[in-house]
């Protein structure tokens, strides 16, 4: 089952999370994902939903979609060029002896770190979902103690030329 | 001019047209019953809310308007639940007003306060919570908009108390703008005439019709078609009446109670023509076996409803009626030229020697009154010119069998959803709306108690609605199945407790008529139908009847159980 990246504009009105979670709910679709924040137009907010389905699945979940009247736009971005990210909040267990080369990792992947403790360090890491698995495997020999994400935000790039 | 939100909600009805609403007060909604007097909107006072919703959608359903519904919150608005799932499986235009606690009191748990809009989200086409008296015309302009256009639903409007006092410019909106909502009727024409070529070299092409012609008025273009075209028709339960079901090339209803014809004709078919209908699980039985032999059109205004359940070849989003009427403008022209009689003679000629083989029918053997013929007797004395409203289980089956429906909204039943209890408010609702018809509530022993109570409402309104109850003492349809698949265990099924319905009949000030002799039936019911008064019509049936054919849940249509 292939995951898609779903980019959903909607009338920001009372109830309208609801109902786009409802829907999945009641129709037994999967959402791994979920973001939902205003845009830059009055009244209208993005949200990016990354669901799971084979290609019947996915197809309905986006006519049911727009089928939700407050429902402006939505697109599959999975079938777009589009640009994907995450943000992740991770707090890794940092004992003296690890330190050094938890700070190594810090670096390769352009993290930040954005709190400290004797033993803890927390970052903050922005990127694709391969760079946040690569990062989260990583980390995990040190123990990441908590993890907070944003799900995936993304945009249809401008070009949707292959360079 | 300025008006109280409660004058603002009826004025609003009076702009849309809306000339009756079935409804139960509350203090929740006290401030609009304060209104209603002055209002030219006439209110029906139901005796459960339940009756309400169900009226309204019957309403609608004979009118092919929007029917409007008046509650109150909390176990006002709780009991139009089940109507509004009913009218949202069907696709029936409904507004429902609910009041709600005052605005400073949502969230608080007041007294009769429930998140109704939460709880009807999935049930209905779209809700609303009016927030703001500055909103309350625009929203019910939406509402109504809504519930007519595109697919058709139920709206809900849960009106504040505190907002239905309050004093505001009434202005009514001309027109509705919504980036949101922007439904297609029109068919892509390219699509059309791919259609039009495949109809041209089908043989064995076929119609499988749904509400969605009716709904869209579509039914003199669908008969145009497969009679000029020659093309055999087969329905829905919801598409019974748009095409005319006295035709020959009318096969019947398709599906788990479909005639052999029509499942036999599904079967195999080369080309389906599927019109506003949504390929439901009691339709196709096993949907892998389902037109194996067919190319499939699928037209619909709901996209969701194309390559839901099935895929098909030629998806075509579209209202029937515009769809339909592009392919009868496209192929217009070709009924001089093209034989289409002679290029479908073979495949209508199989067609109707299967409808020969194994007619609909029952064995009349017996001295017990056949549920049966009770419908067919109906039939001959209405002559089909009635409005038949059904209950759930093996009454609405044998209603939609043994009755001919040869016009569009004529047979009111509850499809989709299957609710008990539907057939009567219902057949109130198009009584209110078609006074001088005879409207006729096909029932069973068990569906008829589920809103029994409507019977004062359509003896105090003098709405004559006549209830046949076809009175087989068991809750029949799971008893059939208990019979068929459950080694008769008649767990809960048998209802020989039962009121005595012709005294209930009279209790609430109707007439009440008992008929055990078969040579009664005709009679009495010619009797009871030709009075203005409303009535209960016990009809004693044979008691363990079954519906055949019958395709078992889960099964190909060819595994039909014939008589
Ligand atoms: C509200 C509701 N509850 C339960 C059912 C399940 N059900 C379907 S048919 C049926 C029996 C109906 O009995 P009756 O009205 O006597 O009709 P008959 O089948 O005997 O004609 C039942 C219980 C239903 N459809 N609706
Ligand atoms: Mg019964």
């Amino acid at each position: 089952m292939k995951k898609h990246t779903l980019s959903v504009s909607v009338e920001n009105e009372p109830g309208v999370l609801s109902r786009v979670v409802g829907l999945f709910s009641g129709r037994g679709f999967n959402i791994y994902s979920l973001n939902v924040a205003p845009t830059l137009e009055k009244g209208v907010s993005l949200m990016t939903i990354v669901a799971e389905g084979d290609d019947g699945i996915v197809e309905q979940i986006v006519k049911q979609l727009r089928k939700l009247v407050p429902t402006i736009k939505v697109k599959d971005l999975t079938e777009l060029k589009s640009v994907d990210r995450e943000m992740v909040l991770l707090k890794v267990n940092a004992e003296d002896s690890k330190r050094a080369e938890i700070l190594r990792i810090v670096d390769i992947f352009r993290c930040k770190v954005v709190d400290v403790s004797v033993d803890e360090l927390t970052m903050e890491v922005t990127g694709d979902q391969g760079k946040i698995s690569a990062l989260v495997n990583l980390l995990t020999r040190f123990g990441i103690k908590e993890i907070a994400r944003t799900g995936n935000v993304a945009l249809q790039r401008s070009m949707q030329i292959d360079l | 001019m300025k008006l109280t939100g409660a004058q603002i909600l009826l004025k609003c009805l009076e702009k849309e047209g809306v000339d009756v609403m079935f409804g139960f007060p509350g203090g929740a909604v006290i401030d609009i019953y304060d209104a209603i007097p002055k209002s030219p909107v006439e209110h029906i006072l139901v005796r459960h809310e339940q009756g309400a919703i169900h009226a309204a959608d019957g309403y609608a359903r004979a009118t092919g308007q929007v029917g409007v519904c008046l509650v109150t919150s909390g176990p006002g608005a709780t009991n139009t639940v089940t109507g509004i799932a009913t009218a949202y499986a069907d696709s029936i235009p409904v507004v429902i007003f609910t009041g709600q606690v005052p605005r400073s009191l949502i969230g608080n748990d007041a007294f009769q306060e429930v998140d109704i809009v939460g709880i009807t989200r999935p049930c209905t086409k779209h809700n609303y919570l009016v927030q703001d008296i500055e909103d309350l015309a625009e929203t019910i302009k939406q509402a109504f908009y809504l519930a007519r256009s595109g697919r058709p639903g139920p709206v809900l409007i849960d009106v504040p108390k505190d907002i239905q006092s309050q004093v505001y410019e009434f202005h009514y909106p001309e027109n509705v703008e919504m980036r949101s909502y922007k439904p297609t009727s029109a068919p892509h024409i390219g699509q059309i005439r791919k259609v039009v070529k495949l109809l041209k070299g089908a043989k064995k092409p076929l119609f499988y019709t749904g509400g969605g012609v009716i709904t869209s008025a579509a039914h003199e273009e669908l008969t145009w078609l497969g009679k000029q075209l020659s093309i055999p028709v087969t329905s829905t339960l919801m598409g019974l009446g748009a095409f005319p079901g006295d035709d020959d090339l009318f096969l019947g209803m398709l599906g788990m109670h479909g005639t052999y014809a029509a499942n036999m004709a599904v079967n195999n078919c080369d080309l389906l023509l599927a019109v506003g209908a949504r390929f439901d699980d009691r339709v196709t039985g096993k949907i892998d076996t389902f037109a194996p032999h067919a190319t499939i059109v699928h037209i619909d205004v709901d996209p969701t409803s194309i390559q839901k359940n099935i895929s098909v070849q030629v998806p075509l989003v579209a209202d029937c009626k515009s769809a339909l009427s592009a392919l009868k403008e496209e192929t217009e022209g070709t009924v001089g030229d093209f034989d289409w009689a002679g290029s479908h003679k073979e495949w209508v000629d199989q067609v109707q020697a299967w409808a020969k083989e194994h007619p609909l029918t029952y064995n009349d053997d017996t001295a017990n009154i056949k549920p049966q013929f009770v419908v067919e007797k109906i039939y001959e004395i209405t002559k089909g010119d009635a409005i038949i409203a059904t209950e759930v289980g093996q009454n609405q089956m044998w209603a939609a069998q043994f009755y001919k429906y040869t016009k569009p909204n004529t047979l009111l039943t509850s499809g989709g959803l299957g609710t008990m209890g539907y057939g009567f408010p219902a057949a109130m609702g198009a009584q209110r709306a078609f006074p001088d018809k005879l409207v006729i509530d096909i029932a069973g022993d068990g569906s008829i108690q589920m809103c029994i109570q409507e019977m004062m409402t359509v003896v105090c309104n003098k709405l004559p609605v006549k209830i046949v109850i076809l009175n087989n003492g068991y809750l029949g349809m799971v008893r059939q199945w208990q019979e068929l698949f459950y080694d008769k265990n008649y767990c809960s099924t048998c209802m020989d407790a039962q009121p005595d319905f012709v005294k209930l009949a009279e209790a609430y000030g109707a007439d009440g008529y008992r008929v055990t002799e078969k040579k009664d039936v005709e009679s009495t019911l010619r009797e009871a139908f030709a009075t203005d008064k409303p009535c209960i019509i016990d009809i004693r049936v044979e008691q363990e009847e079954n519906v055949y054919p019958m395709v078992p849940a889960g099964a190909s249509l060819t595994e039909m159980l014939l008589v």
